[in-house]
């Protein structure tokens, strides 16, 4: 048989070819166009004869007001169409697992090991009900009592809630804190500002915001880093606390993080320290270190459980043992070698989620850190910011691109990078090469709105992907920039290979057209007369 | 201070001693220390964390975790009548699939274009809610339903420029707790009673105490003592006198046979979806739901997602968004208007199979079934001597109390002496609701059979002789 | 087809920009311009216009309306468009007469969009010939670009023309339109005036690409402020509320007329003089008690400036009386987030006044919100 070069088609130059990508497009309806009436997609289980017998129509009970009219007006189809139709909108969608999914920065993209998947998928979790006695939850409240251990050894902080629901519900438990602390002082009506910095995550001010809380935002000074005469400008004794990201969204680390905490300190305040973007210092650096009073970790970040399309997820909440009273209840006490819930503890701030949060992503979470270890902790960060590192070097080598701040400086895990000379230059946008990205099967993310760094572009590359990722993604953006000066339009028009084309926008914006259901869908826009509202 | 081991570690393809040579090399870097140079010496940890010693095989890790999770005893190995908030129903093998297709599990915040699978089945979540509840505007879900409560509140409060609002005492303690910390400092929370016979608000209280500064009157139905509000009408008639907006807190699985809440008066109804196709995990398979007609003022005040249908450029091609991106709020005192962050999306997307599995007839079927067992074991119970169903007069949906002041004993006696024979009894309320004595929650689904539900009388009679 | 048609309004100022490249620090005046050419300058605003109409052939039923030869036609017809041609300048000279009239005829026809070639002094006309009645956007050419109506180059003013009329962009906002005194310049002197608004379309973002909620829209915000600011205001003291859209928004929150441009006084929630001099300002805070007159000012024409561009009747003087304790500067975050360096800056004409302003000020930002700004001097 004849000799060929195998690499010949698909290596230029010892470079493998872009990749030729197109997600899967199905067309599929909106569930309602499929149904058929009468189909079944589940039986549930029948009363049985004598049970009924006995109850007699229990419907005759309900006051008439209070029954309903006619069954909902859902779908009706048979498992099988249920089964195609939901499986083929899961290949619609890009996970993480089937992309070098860097260009989600600030969300930290990791592996999510299927092991851990597994494990918390397991009917000795999930067929347990929050309320039981805690002699029959003893493995999981010891698998939460261990998670514990490891998060105050992560961050030197004394105890740990697992209750809040992710990122945000975290700071806002802190901030919870942060009141209840400053009103067994005396000072909860006095203290009502709280600082933060314009490259901390935007849920800082948010929450303390809802909180009710004055927000001071500092901004960087001329390096990017943090400003600390601006800190001295907003610290007095209206500080209730500062809530303060770092490394911040920029990826630079705040060499005077101890300043702050010690400035705010002295004006009476605490210092929350919010680890969204742990995943590069692990081991490295800790919130106990630099003297903070609170912190939280996102377990859907650092310690690599599933975003799941945005939750469920886990925030852990920690604080130093002067601010553990006021923690959320229930707490884990170990007693022994027994576990129980503590729900006795009149300092709390109560509740801040539903029962003991999402166990199954502590288990995940627990399991992830069992299966790395200290060494493994540190090998993480070190090798995420030398993916950044890497990363930084080979981005800037594409022409029109910037990372402000800090010039010529490493960053830690992540990057927000300006394309500000491109768009000049093109007229293309971040965010439509970011929508061009996509047709090579890639995310892209800008930033948070508003834009502080012009035409922005965050990537965080984490530890999970190869050095060959990170060329393959690079190699995506140079050609994407390329075609931005050469052929725009093409750009412009993305995508091109995704499931759908370009959306209209004017219709979400428009009262009279936007439908968040399909029912007002059928209504505004087919004109179709429906009861009720 | 030991060395490190070296470890090629499967999770991190460049752990590989030559590639990270290589690429520092390439960076120009002599050691990933060079990169932590803002890092202060002060801040370093000093040596290495004192962690346990890793399991670095699979199978080492399996065995640990596994050997834990052996030490718990689930509802599914006893009989378990636990409700209160999270629920036992049966979970359709068709949700697990789904919801475990690592498209929508790994997936994150990709945009309508990359992830098109994943709007398209929160559209198609919210708009079978929609029908369920009779509402056009759904959230893509929050944290859980406890959230939900504090937020349609907080809604409210902007909508009505109002701070204070009225809820019905017996609310759940988590409920209550979480309202209370989530509406500080600004907005009043103020309890109202419940009427000892029917369970329902006290109408003449609320009436006393509603006024012009009332922003909401928050009541849940089916309530969390489990009899169902009849009185939801009324309720709405007197929040609307006074301009306030009436909140109802709904089971998504009682609707199949209860009126939807819009339909008596409600204006905000909100809830928790864990009841449709989430596993009880031990609390985690919570997600909240808030509803609202589609008028501009109520859609705008959503700290929520809200996902939308539009056309492409392609003629047929259905295309989704975020609907009102810049959410402008009303009241220019709360322009932040809380947050919106990860949550509880896979619970939305579960409870979209479920509801299309279950379709109109399933919902209706489940519903009344659900309601069968707990009258018929609300019967059985009150036949127990010294066992009183005190609202056994009242309409149920799932769940009831229970009352053991008769018996002598405890709930947590009786719930000990239960638990010997397998049996996981109704939640203690002795303590969140001494006014009702020694009684239990108690909740029945469509997992009990007439003879679980015979059992568990026997066994409480056994208990109480 | 006719209820799709976008129509253009394009005007080009063909003497815009000639004074730069030869040192005249502007173009404005017929005799400038005559001396501008008679140095060798080459009139280029033609081709800036040209270089933004390479985006908008991409805009579907698309009509061009413009004015006869340099003045938007020619620019046109170079792109290959076929507009229609709604007028002609009176003299070979093209005079701001000329830009005036062409934009209230543009007005007149109903234009989706006005796109002008100029700088400053041809902003400065058209806001004059119809202020705030169409929606306009800049595309620089001029010597003096200190208007905030202007895109930073001309492409990227046609795209943003392009996306407006493809209703990809529907945000309009008002926009200062700045101008110095050319003569003042010429003698080595800034002194830059605000002389109204234009309505400009402003890009958020194309795509929805939100992991949080994005901010509340600049109308929003600018209403928290004026909330903020009218919470906070104490009894029997003056407020000296400086020009500006985000100043502007205080005084409708008291239901008061705010004349645009100059300093208005408030007292007690009770409007006490309009459009104030230097003098009147002095007059008015004369004898008060230290902490009784506050200075309200918001940045002016997108460059960050809080005092010295047009509003120099906060004079130095004035400055020094009122005291930096009881400045007030009010910003949309926005508006912050898009200074270079995020810094904000003075230049009131006395290094004194200067250096007392510069350092950290807090800025509020919205409800319950500050910033706090590194003032530069």
């Amino acid at each position: 048989m004849a000799q060929r070069d195998i690499t010949r088609e698909r290596y230029t130059d010892g470079k493998p070819n872009l990749r030729r990508y197109h997600q899967a497009k199905w067309d599929e309806p909106v569930i309602f166009e499929l149904s058929v009436p009468g189909q079944r997609g589940i039986l549930v289980p029948e009363v049985e004869p004598d049970l009924r017998a006995e109850v007699g129509d229990v419907l005759a009970d309900i006051p008439s007001g209070m029954r309903r009219q006619a069954p909902p007006a859902l779908p009706e189809l048979s498992q099988v169409a249920v089964v195609r139709h939901y499986m083929r909108l899961s290949q619609e969608n890009l996970g993480a697992d089937l992309n070098v999914d860097i260009g989600q920065g600030t969300c930290t993209m990791k592996h999510n090991p299927k092991v851990n998947d597994q494990l918390a998928a397991s009917p000795k979790l999930s067929d347990l009900h929050p309320s039981q006695d805690d002699a029959t939850v003893q493995g999981i409240l010891e698998i939460m009592y261990r998670f514990e251990q490891i998060l105050k050894e992560i961050s030197g902080l004394d105890r740990f809630s697992l209750q809040p629901g992710a990122g945000s519900a975290a700071i806002y438990a802190n901030v919870s804190i942060i009141r209840a602390y400053h009103k067994a002082r005396g000072e909860a009506d006095q203290r009502d500002e709280i600082i933060t910095t314009i490259f901390s995550h935007p849920s800082n001010a948010a929450c303390a915001k809802t909180a009710g809380y004055k927000v001071i935002t500092l901004y960087p000074d001329a390096d990017g880093y943090p400003d600390f005469e601006a800190l001295e400008a907003a610290v007095s004794e209206r500080t209730a606390a500062i809530l303060i990201t770092n490394p911040e969204d920029t990826g630079i680390f705040n060499p005077r993080i101890a300043d702050f905490v010690d400035l705010v300190h002295e004006a009476g305040g605490l210092c929350s320290y919010d680890q969204a973007n742990a995943n590069g210092i692990l081991g490295i650096t800790r919130a106990r270190e630099a003297n903070f009073d609170l912190c939280h970790f996102n377990l859907h970040k650092t310690f690599s459980t599933p975003h799941a399309c945005g939750g469920p997820a886990v925030g852990a909440t920690g604080v130093r043992n002067e601010l553990a009273k006021y923690l959320p209840v229930p707490v884990v006490e170990r007693d022994g070698d027994h576990f129980h819930l503590d729900y006795d503890r009149p300092d709390s701030v109560g509740k801040v989620g539903s029962f003991h949060g999402v166990p199954a992503n502590v288990v995940r979470a627990y399991a992830w850190a069992m299966s790395m270890g200290a060494d493994g902790l540190r090998e993480v960060a070190e090798i995420a910011v030398l993916n950044n590192n890497y990363l930084l070097a080979k981005m800037l080598e594409i022409p029109g691109l910037s990372a402000p701040y800090a010039e010529g400086k490493r960053r830690i895990e992540q990057v927000r990078y300006s394309w500000e000379k491109l768009a000049e230059e093109t007229g293309v946008h971040s965010e439509e090469l970011g929508i061009r990205a996509a047709d090579f099967g890639l995310h892209y993310w800008t930033s948070h709105h508003p834009f502080v760094v012009p035409e922005p572009c965050t990537l965080e590359p984490t530890e999970s992907y190869s050095k060959a990722d990170l060329d393959e993604y690079v190699a995506v953006l140079a050609h994407v920039v390329d075609e931005a000066r050469n052929d725009p339009d093409k750009v412009k028009t993305a995508p091109h290979n995704c499931t759908v084309h370009t959306i209209e926008h004017a219709p979400f914006d428009d009262p009279g057209q936007w439908a968040v259901t399909w029912r007002a869908y059928r209504r505004k826009v087919g004109g179709e007369e429906q009861e009720g509202t | 201070m030991s060395e490190r081991k070296p470890v090629v570690y499967p999770y991190i393809p460049n752990s590989v001693p030559e590639v990270k040579e290589q690429m520092l090399r390439e960076v120009g870097a002599s050691s990933t220390e060079e990169f932590y140079e803002d890092v202060p010496e002060a801040l370093r940890v000093k040596g290495r964390m004192n962690l346990p010693e890793p399991l670095l095989s699979e199978r080492a890790l399996r065995r640990h975790v596994e050997g834990l999770l052996a030490k718990n005893s689930t509802a599914g190995e006893n009989l378990s009548f636990l409700g209160g908030g999270c629920y036992q129903h049966h979970v359709p093998a068709v949700c697990d699939e789904i919801n475990s297709r690592s498209e929508f599990l790994t997936a994150y915040a990709g945009e309508p274009y990359d992830d098109h699978g994943r709007f398209q089945v929160l559209f198609e979540y919210a708009s079978m809610m929609g029908e369920l509840l009779n509402m056009d505007v759904v959230n893509v879900p929050t944290y859980d339903g406890l959230q939900a409560a504090a937020t349609s509140i907080r809604m409210a409060c902007r909508l009505t420029g109002r701070q204070q609002a009225l809820v019905a005492r017996n609310l759940g303690w988590e409920k209550l707790s979480k309202i209370r910390d989530y509406c500080k400092p600004d907005i009043e929370i103020r309890p109202i009673g419940y009427e000892a016979d029917s369970g329902g608000l006290d109408l003449d209280e609320l009436d006393a105490v509603i006024s012009p500064h009332t922003a909401a009157v928050y009541f849940d139905n089916p309530t969390y003592l489990g009899s169902i509000e009849v009185n939801g009408a009324r309720i709405a008639e007197i929040a609307h006198a006074h301009d306030a907006v009436c909140v109802v807190g709904a089971d998504p699985l009682s609707l199949g046979i209860l009126t939807p809440p819009v339909e008596y008066g409600a204006d905000i109804v909100c809830g928790d979806i864990q009841p449709l196709g989430m596993h009880t995990q031990f609390g985690g398979g919570q997600a909240g739901y808030i509803a609202t007609r589609d008028e501009e003022a109520y859609v705008m005040e959503f700290p929520s997602r809200l996902f939308g249908i539009a056309p492409t450029k392609v003629p047929g091609e259905y295309g989704f968004g975020d609907v009102a991106y810049e959410r402008t709020s009303f009241a220019v005192r709360e322009e932040g208007k809380e947050w919106v962050g990860t949550a509880a999306a896979l619970w939305g997307i579960t409870a979209a199979v479920y509801l299309a599995l279950m379709g109109p007839q399933g919902m209706v079927d489940i519903s009344e079934g659900i309601m069968t067992r707990a009258r018929y074991a609300m019967a059985r119970l009150g036949e127990i001597p010294g066992v009183r169903v005190p609202l056994a007069a009242a309409p149920h949906f799932k769940e009831f109390f229970v009352n053991f002041d008769d018996t002598g004993k405890s709930v947590a006696e009786i719930n000990q002496g239960l638990l010997r024979q397998q049996i996981f009894g109704g939640a203690d309320l002795s303590k969140q609701f001494a006014e009702l004595g020694q009684s239990a929650l108690y909740c029945v689904t469509e997992v009990h059979t007439k003879a679980d539900i015979d059992h568990l009388v026997d066994a409480i009679g056994k208990e109480v002789a | 087809m006719a209820e799709n048609t976008r129509k253009l309004g394009l005007i080009v100022n063909p003497v815009a920009g000639l004074g730069g490249r030869v040192g005249l620090k502007g173009s404005d005046g017929l005799h400038v311009q005559r001396k501008a050419l008679a140095l060798g300058a080459v009139p280029h605003a033609g081709d800036r216009a040209i270089d933004a109409l390479d985006r908008l052939g991409r805009v579907a039923d698309l009509e061009i309306v413009t004015w006869s030869g340099a003045m938007g036609e020619d620019a046109a017809r170079a792109r290959g468009f076929s507009p229609r041609v709604a007028g002609s300048s009176k003299s070979s000279e093209s005079t701001a007469d000329d830009t005036r009239a062409a934009a209230v005829e543009m007005r007149e026809r109903g234009v989706d969009l006005l796109l002008f070639a100029g700088g400053d002094g041809t902003a400065r006309d058209i806001c004059e010939a119809v202020g705030e009645e169409l929606p306009a956007l800049g595309i620089p050419a001029g010597v003096k670009i200190h208007s905030a109506v202007y895109a930073t180059n001309p492409l990227n003013a046609g795209e943003l023309a392009a996306l407006f009329l493809q209703g990809r962009v529907s945000a309009l906002r008002s926009a200062e339109v700045m101008d110095i005194d050319e003569d003042a310049v010429r003698r080595g002197q800034i002194s830059a005036h605000l002389h109204g608004y234009l309505k400009v379309p402003v890009r958020s973002a194309l795509v929805q690409s939100l992991k949080a909620a994005s901010g509340p829209g600049e109308e929003a915000a600018m209403a928290a402020i004026a909330t903020a600011v009218t919470d906070s205001m104490e009894p029997d003291t003056l407020y000296l509320i400086g020009p500006g859209t985000t100043t502007r928004a205080i005084l409708s929150r008291m239901g008061l007329d705010k004349t645009l441009i100059g300093v208005d006084a408030v007292e007690n929630s009770r409007l006490l003089a309009n459009d104030m001099n230097e003098n009147q300002i002095l007059a008015s805070i004369e004898g008060r008690k230290a902490g009784r007159a506050k200075i309200v000012v918001t940045p002016v024409g997108g460059q960050g400036c809080i005092f010295g561009r047009g509003n120099q009747q906060f004079s130095p003087d004035v400055l020094s009386r009122v005291g930096r304790e009881n400045v007030i500067v009010v910003s949309t975050q926005d508006k912050l987030n898009s200074l270079a360096g995020n810094s904000l800056w003075v230049d009131t004409g006395s290094r004194k006044a200067d250096e007392m302003l510069s350092g950290h000020l807090r800025v509020i930002t919205g409800y319950k919100e500050e910033a706090i700004c590194r003032v530069a001097s």
